[in-house]
C-alpha cells in the first residue's frame, strides 16, 4: 500500500496536495533524489571511539566551558553552558574522558579551525542521571529556562537556540505554530524518515511547544513528495493536536517565510519577524528533541543525518554529535572510489566540507558524497543576456539580473535599493541561469561589502562623536578652571590684603585653610604662567587696586580671565617670535633645538591648559 | 568553500540561440517558397559576415573567440537582418548591414549582453537611411511575377544586379503592400479599392502573409519552449490590433484593418523574434507589456504617417532607448514589501 502511494505520488504530482495552500511566486523543482536514502529505516551508528565537539554548533555566543582536559564525563553531562542570551549548551554525547580542548577543523564553509572538545569514549555509554520534567505541572517560565540547559537548537539547519524562540512575548502573543516539515532541498530525507517512524513523539513535542507558546493552532507543512510522512503525521494527530497541510513540491517551500505564505496566505513584512504577526515556526526534528528533553530529560546529543549521493548504501542514521564523518561514511557502506568530496546540506544551499574527518554537528542534516558527474563544475560564466529566468525563479520577487549588475559594478547603494538584503540566497537564480553566472556568490559578496562599509561607518561615527565630546569637555574644563583660578586668586589677594590692612574685612574663604592652600597653588600656577610668557610683566602685578577691591568679585574674575588670556597670548607670541639664534655653537644650537621642541610640546599638549603646560616645561627644563 | 547551488537546470545560451534559429526555419521555408531561394544566399552571406566580423572584433578586443562564436547570437542577428531585407537584396547590402549590426551595434558596445540597441534593427536602420531606394523595392512574389526568375537568375541578380535581357528592374520589383497602400491613399483612393490590387492577399500582402504566418508558428514554438514569455508578443499584437482597430472603426475608407496590419510587413517577425531580444529589451513583466505596446503604437504611426514602408525598426530602436526608464519604473513588488 505504502509503496503504491509512494509510486503514485511520483507519477501524479499533486496527488493528495491540499487545495487551500497559497503558492508563492517563483521557485524551482530540481530532481528530488530522495528515494535513494528513504528506502531503509533510520539506523543507529556504532559508538565512535573519539568524538570532536565544536563549541560553535549554533547561532550566537560561544558557550562557556565547564570541563577541562582529563575530566571523566557521563553521557548527557553538560560540557559547556549557554552564555549570554543567544547561546546553546553542549553535552557529552557518550561517557568517556576529555582528552583535548583545542582548535580543530569544523564543518563550516570557511574551512577554518575553531575550539573543539575531544571526548574519548569509554565504550560504556553510561548516562548521567536524567531528570524528566512534567511540563504540564510546571509554569512556562521555568520550562523555558530549563530548555536553556538542553542544548536544543533549530535542527533544520539554521541552528538558532530554541529556548529563545519559546520565550513569551506579551507584545505579540503567538496564535499559530507552524511545523516546518517541507524538507524542500533535494537529497535530504532525515525529516521525512523521522516523521514516518516517530510521528507520535513529534506530536508530543508539538503539544509541549504549543503549550509554551500559548498557540491555539498548529499546522504541519509537508511537501507532496512525502506521502508516507504526511500519512503518519495525520494518523498521529488524530486528536486534532495539529493539522497536516500538504504543499506542492517546490523549492524553497521550506523557507520559513515561504512556508508561512503557503499555509496562512500571510506575507511577513520584510522588516518584521513572523512572531510580530503571531506565528512561530519550528522544524519537525526540533520539536521531537524538545519532547525528549521533557519526557526523558535527554539533552540534545544526537540527530538524524542523511548520508547519500555516491555512497554504497544511502540512508539515514541517528548520529551522536561529534561523530567523525568517516564513521558515518563507513556505516553507509563506504563511498565509491570516484567520490570527489563531501557536501554538507542539500545541493541548493550546502557547502563543501574541508575533509572527511570533520565531526557531525547540530547543523548536519545531510551529507552528500559528491562525484564529478553528479555535480559537474559549472562551465565558465557567459555574460548576462537579461533573459530574466532568474527573476521568474526568484521566490522573493527580486530582479536578480539587476542585483547582479549592481554587485558586479560595486554599485552597492543601488543593490540595497533593489532589496538585496531580502535575498535568501536560496540559489534558484543560479539554478536557472543559462549563462551559468554564480549569482548567489555575487550577492553574498555585495552583502558582506555593504555590511563591512556600514560597520566602518558606524565606527567612524562613534569616533567622531567621541572626539566632539572630548573637545567639548576640554573646552568646558578650561572654562571651569579659569573661573576657579579667578575665584581662588580673588580669595588669595583678599587674604593678603587682610594681613596688611586690618581695616579690610577678611573674606570667608581667607579663614579656610584648604582654600588657602588652593590659593597658594593658584598663585604658583600664575607665576609659572608668567614665566612661560617670557617674563613679561603680567597685568595682575600692575593692578594692586584690583586686588584691594575685594567687594567686586565679578570684576576680579573677569580680570583674572583677561590675565590668563594675555599670558596665553604672550606665550604664543614667544613661540612664534623671530629668532636670533643663528651663528651659535653646535652645543648651543642643540640646546635651542631642545627648548624649541619643548615649547612645541607645551603648545601641542596644552595650548588650552596653561597649568599642565607650564608644569611640563618646568619638569623637562 | 561555498559554491552552491551545485546543480543547475538551464539551457545554455547556445541552446537558446539555436532554438531561436530553429524557430525561424518555417518562416525561411515560406519565404523561399514565396520569393525564391535567393533568401538562402542572403542568409549564408549574412551568417558568414556576422561570424567573421564577430571573430575579428573579439580578437581585437582580446576576448575568447570560440565560446562567443559558439553562443550563436551573431547568427541570430544575421538571420533576422537578412529576413528583414528585401528579397534578392544585392550582396553588398547584406554585408554592410550585417557589418554594422555586429561591429557597431554589438561588439563596440561590449559584445553579447551589453548592446542597448537591437543589433539587427540597427543594421536595418542604417541600410534604410543609406539606401532607401533599394530598401523599399521588393520583388514581386514568384506567383505574381510575369516572368519568375530562375535560381541562377536570382543568384546573378544578387551578385551583379544583372537581369535577363528582357527584364527591367521595375518589372521585377515594386513597393510592398504597406507602402503601396500608403501611396495610393495619398492619391485619395479608398482602402477597399486599393486592396483589389493583385499584390494583396487574403489578410495581408499576397504571399507575404504566408511568410508572416510561418513566423507566428515559429514564435509559438519559442513560447512553448519557454524561450520567450507571452508578455511581449501578446502585448505587441493586441496593441497593434487595438490602435489600428480604432483608426479603422473611425474611418474604414482610409485605414486598413487590424488583421492587415498584423499580417503585413514585419509584424509577426517583430512580435516573436525582434522585440523578444532579451538584451535590448526590458526585464520586468510589466515593463515588457509597456515596451511591446510602445513598439506597436510607434510601428503603426510610422506605417501610416511616416515616410518609411514599415515602422518596426525605428519603433524598436526608439523603445530600446526607453528600456532603462521602463525597467526602473516597473520594478515588481518584492515579497514582504509594500509597493
Amino acid at each position: 500500500m505504502n509503496a503504491i502511494l509512494n509510486f503514485a505520488s511520483r507519477i501524479l504530482p499533486g496527488l493528495g496536495r491540499d487545495e487551500d495552500v497559497h503558492a508563492f511566486n517563483g521557485g524551482v523543482h530540481p530532481p528530488e533524489h530522495k528515494s535513494e536514502s528513504s528506502t531503509q529505516p533510520i539506523s543507529v551508528l556504532n559508538l565512535p571511539k573519539t568524538l570532536v565537539l565544536p563549541l560553535r554548533q549554533h547561532v550566537g555566543h560561544l558557550p562557556k566551558l565547564q570541563v577541562k582536559v582529563g575530566d571523566r564525563v557521563l553521557k548527557g553531562q553538560l560540557l559547556a553552558e549557554a552564555e549570554g542570551t543567544v547561546s546553546a549548551a553542549i553535552h557529552a554525547p557518550t561517557s568517556g574522558t576529555i582528552t583535548a580542548i583545542d582548535e580543530q577543523i569544523i564543518p563550516h564553509p570557511s574551512g577554518l579551525p575553531d575550539t573543539c572538545i575531544t571526548l574519548s569514549s569509554d565504550g560504556l555509554d553510561t548516562w548521567a542521571p536524567l531528570q524528566p520534567i512534567d511540563w504540564q505541572a510546571s509554569d512556562k517560565k521555568t520550562l523555558v529556562d530549563s530548555l536553556r540547559r538542553s542544548g536544543i537548537v533549530g535542527l533544520g539547519g539554521a541552528t538558532f537556540p530554541s529556548h529563545i524562540k519559546l520565550r513569551s512575548n506579551s507584545q505579540s502573543p503567538i496564535h499559530t505554530l507552524i511545523i516546518n516539515a517541507a524538507e524542500c532541498e533535494p537529497y535530504i530525507t532525515c525529516d521525512d524518515m523521522l516523521m514516518r517512524e516517530r510521528a507520535d513523539a513529534i506530536v508530543s513535542g508539538i503539544e509541549i511547544v504549543k503549550y509554551l507558546l500559548g498557540a491555539e493552532k498548529c499546522l504541519i507543512g509537508i511537501e507532496d513528495n512525502k506521502p508516507l510522512a504526511s500519512k503518519a503525521m495525520r494518523a498521529a494527530c488524530s486528536q486534532g493536536q495539529a493539522e497536516v497541510k500538504v504543499v506542492p513540491t517546490l523549492y524553497p517551500s521550506g523557507d520559513a517565510r515561504r512556508l508561512i505564505h503557503l499555509l496562512l496566505d500571510l506575507e511577513i513584512p520584510s522588516d518584521k519577524r513572523s512572531t510580530d504577526l503571531g506565528v512561530q515556526v519550528f522544524n519537525v526534528a526540533t520539536v521531537l528533541a524538545i519532547h525528549r528533553y521533557f519526557a526523558f530529560g535527554e539533552p540534545s546529543i544526537s540527530r538524524i543525518v542523511t548520508i547519500t549521493g555516491n555512497v554504497l548504501q544511502p540512508q539515514n542514521f541517528e548520529v551522536l554529535f561529534g561523530t567523525p564523518l568517516n564513521d558515518l561514511i563507513q556505516a553507509a557502506g563506504g563511498a565509491h572510489t570516484n567520490t570527489s568530496h563531501y557536501i554538507m546540506g542539500g545541493p541548493m544551499m550546502g557547502f563543501d566540507l574541508p575533509n572527511s574527518q570533520v565531526p557531525i554537528t547540530k547543523a548536519s542534516n545531510c551529507i552528500i558524497a559528491a562525484r564529478q558527474d553528479l555535480f559537474p563544475a559549472a562551465p565558465p560564466a557567459m555574460p548576462c543576456i537579461r533573459c530574466t529566468r532568474c527573476a521568474d525563479a526568484c521566490p522573493v520577487n527580486l530582479q536578480p539580473q539587476e542585483l547582479y549588475w549592481f554587485a558586479k559594478s560595486d554599485n552597492f547603494e543601488k543593490a540595497r535599493d533593489y532589496k538585496l538584503f531580502d535575498c535568501i540566497e536560496c540559489g534558484c537564480c543560479s539554478y536557472v541561469c543559462p549563462s551559468t553566472i554564480p549569482l548567489v556568490q555575487y550577492y553574498r559578496y555585495a552583502k558582506s561589502e555593504i555590511i563591512a562599509t556600514d560597520k566602518a561607518k558606524e565606527a567612524a561615527d562613534l569616533a567622531r562623536e567621541r572626539n566632539e565630546f572630548r573637545l567639548a569637555r576640554i573646552e568646558r574644563e578650561k572654562l571651569e578652571r579659569a573661573q576657579k583660578h579667578a575665584e581662588r586668586a580673588a580669595g588669595g589677594r583678599a587674604e593678603a590684603s587682610a594681613n596688611t590692612d586690618a581695616t579690610v574685612p577678611s573674606t570667608p574663604t581667607a579663614s579656610d585653610s584648604n582654600d588657602k592652600q588652593a590659593a597658594i597653588a593658584a598663585a604658583i600656577a600664575r607665576a609659572k604662567a608668567q614665566k612661560l610668557a617670557g617674563g613679561s610683566p603680567a597685568p595682575a602685578q600692575t593692578s594692586p587696586t584690583a586686588a584691594a577691591d575685594n567687594t567686586d568679585k565679578q570684576a576680579l574674575i573677569a580680570a583674572a580671565i583677561e590675565r590668563a588670556k594675555a599670558a596665553k597670548l604672550a606665550a604664543a607670541q614667544a613661540g612664534e617670535a623671530p629668532k636670533n639664534t643663528e651663528n651659535v655653537s653646535p652645543s648651543v644650537q642643540a640646546e635651542i633645538k631642545q627648548t624649541d621642541a619643548l615649547r612645541e610640546k607645551v603648545k601641542k599638549s596644552s595650548g588650552e591648559n596653561a597649568d599642565i603646560g607650564s608644569e611640563t616645561s618646568a619638569d623637562k627644563g | 568553500m561555498n559554491r552552491s547551488p551545485y546543480i543547475s537546470d538551464a539551457p545554455s545560451v547556445s541552446t537558446i540561440m539555436f532554438k531561436v534559429l530553429l524557430a525561424l526555419v518555417p518562416g525561411i521555408a515560406a519565404y523561399a517558397w514565396v520569393y525564391g531561394a535567393g533568401i538562402l544566399v542572403s542568409l549564408t552571406l549574412a551568417t558568414s559576415t556576422a561570424l567573421l566580423t564577430e571573430a575579428a572584433l573579439l580578437k581585437l578586443r582580446q576576448r575568447p573567440i570560440k565560446p562567443y562564436l559558439m553562443d550563436m547570437s551573431a547568427i541570430v542577428t544575421a538571420w533576422l537582418l537578412a529576413l528583414s531585407l528585401p528579397a534578392l537584396a544585392p550582396w553588398w547590402l547584406v554585408v554592410i548591414g550585417t557589418f554594422f549590426a555586429i561591429v557597431i551595434a554589438k561588439q563596440l558596445y561590449g559584445g553579447l549582453g551589453y548592446n542597448p540597441f537591437n543589433p539587427a534593427m540597427v543594421g536595418y536602420a542604417v541600410l534604410l537611411i543609406s539606401f532607401p531606394l533599394i530598401m523599399t523595392k521588393w520583388p514581386a512574389p514568384l506567383a505574381l511575377a510575369a516572368q519568375p526568375l530562375s535560381w541562377s537568375e536570382q543568384l546573378n541578380f544578387i551578385f551583379s544586379q544583372s537581369l535577363p535581357a528582357a527584364l527591367h528592374v521595375d518589372a521585377t520589383s515594386s513597393a510592398t503592400p504597406l507602402d503601396y497602400l500608403k501611396t495610393q491613399l495619398l492619391l485619395n483612393k479608398e482602402v477597399a479599392s486599393i486592396s483589389l490590387a493583385p499584390m494583396f492577399g487574403h489578410f495581408g500582402g499576397q504571399g507575404q502573409e504566408y511568410v508572416t504566418a510561418a513566423y507566428g508558428l515559429g514564435g509559438l514554438y519559442l513560447w512553448q519552449q519557454r524561450i520567450i514569455s507571452w508578455h511581449l508578443p501578446t502585448a505587441f499584437l493586441l496593441s497593434l490590433a487595438a490602435i489600428s482597430g480604432v483608426f479603422y472603426l473611425v474611418d474604414p475608407g482610409h485605414f486598413a484593418t487590424p488583421l492587415f496590419h498584423i499580417m503585413s510587413g514585419a509584424s509577426l517577425l517583430c512580435a516573436f523574434f525582434i522585440i523578444t531580444d532579451p538584451v535590448s529589451g526590458p526585464t520586468t513583466p510589466k515593463g515588457k507589456l509597456y515596451f511591446a505596446a510602445g513598439v506597436a503604437v510607434l510601428t503603426y504611426i510610422i506605417r501610416v504617417y511616416g515616410g518609411y514602408p514599415d515602422g518596426v525598426a525605428f519603433a524598436v530602436l526608439i523603445m530600446n532607448m526607453c528600456v532603462p526608464l521602463i525597467d526602473s519604473l516597473t520594478q515588481p513588488r518584492v515579497f514582504g514589501h509594500e509597493k
